[in-house]
């Protein structure tokens, strides 16, 4: 025990390198100064973060990039989910981006991949976005399954849902799919933007091309 | 000649007393009312989708069924078709819709193919959704007896 204690200390006490940088106490700053720079310089890198995060959870950054704006945008102009009788409007992070903190955070790390694709330039014009369409939308579909969903449940939750107010079909649907387990995504593809090719999917549901 | 300059002034003359009755007549109008040229016309009012319904009746036996529900938002091209998410073979009974005719599965020279003929593909150039519209002009058509139950 005391033969650790001295040995503690020598390790502490030794002058100059990284760790006397993390481990030798300050000699000239009060504890009072340290901590309260510390508190601001905290506040401003954590704030400073998550202010940059937020500003790349906007649609205007979504769309500075062209692969964005030209197609999927486009499409979702011509949707529900950008025009509609009530007004309210799901942008490109509503569906996209998870709320949750960590969630939204593991998100932004796998978007860094996204980045390596536009300075690649995989999918740099409309041809090629429309050759890889039914792979990214197969990503998009699948990731939603396996979160049952989980953005489009900040705004349409089924406990909050009349089934008064719905058509007969919905009603229908709805309520055999809420029992099989189902979840938003299986049903509703292609909502807010263009379906890909869906011959793949499901070939009863479109004539297919001649394969070449 | 001269008798084609009489008949060319006879023409001119009853021309012009016909003209002005013409021009007084109520009767026809264009197409944005007899509103004048400076006036507003007044907006024709938007039609509603039809609510959801039951299967309607056909009025003639060739008659290709009417949709009796909004296809709002429905696309249908190249790439998909939405109406065959729910009418198609292999969806029509989960969906509980009606499930499309055998006869679409024809060309136009009776081949039977594998899957929904082409000229068949694109459902609303013949079943078409209902709006809350009336006729814009009457009629006493009557359905035969044999497909309709008075």
């Amino acid at each position: 025990m005391n033969d650790k204690h001295r040995k503690d200390e020598g390790s502490a006490s030794r002058p100059g390198g990284w760790r006397a940088f993390f481990l030798r106490p300050s000699a000239r700053y009060s504890v009072a100064t340290l901590v309260v720079a510390g508190v601001v310089v905290g506040v401003l890198f954590w704030g400073g973060f998550n202010w940059a995060m937020e500003l790349s959870n906007t649609e205007t950054f979504c769309i500075s990039c062209h692969e964005m704006k030209v197609n999927v945008y486009e499409e979702y102009k011509d949707t529900l989910h950008y025009t509609n009788r009530t007004g309210v409007r799901a942008t490109c992070p509503d569906c996209h981006v998870p709320k949750a903190w960590h969630h939204k955070v593991v998100r932004k790390i796998f978007a860094t991949n996204e980045l390596f694709h536009k300075m690649i330039g995989t999918i740099d014009t409309p041809e090629k976005f429309e050759a890889k369409r039914l792979e990214l939308a197969r990503v998009v579909w699948r990731t939603m399954e396996r979160t049952d969903s989980r953005e489009c449940r900040n705004c349409h939750d089924y406990e909050s849902m009349d089934y008064m107010d719905q058509s007969r079909r919905a009603v229908d649907r709805h309520i055999a799919g809420f029992d099989e387990g189902e979840t938003c995504i299986d049903c509703h593809k292609g909502i807010a933007h263009s379906l890909p090719d869906m011959h793949d999917e499901d070939p009863s549901i479109v004539i297919g091309t001649v394969a070449e | 000649m001269k008798r084609f300059l009489i008949l060319s002034c006879v023409f001119f003359v009853s021309g012009m007393f016909s003209l002005p009755t013409v021009a007084a007549d109520d009767e026809i109008q264009s197409l944005r009312g007899a509103a004048g040229i400076e006036d507003e016309s007044a907006a024709p009012v938007i039609k509603h989708w039809a609510p959801d319904q039951e299967p309607i009746e056909r009025d003639y036996v060739q008659q290709p069924p009417l949709v009796p529900h909004s296809v709002e938002g429905y696309k249908i091209n190249r790439k998909s078709n939405k109406c065959l998410t729910c009418h198609s073979w292999t969806r029509y009974k989960e969906a509980g819709a009606t499930k499309i005719s055998q006869t679409h599965f024809a060309d136009r020279d009776e081949n039977v193919l594998a899957n929904i003929a082409p000229r068949r593909y694109f459902c609303d150039q013949c079943h078409v959704p209902q709006r809350d519209a009336k006729p814009r002009v009457k009629n006493t058509f009557e359905p035969v007896p044999a497909i309709h139950q008075p």
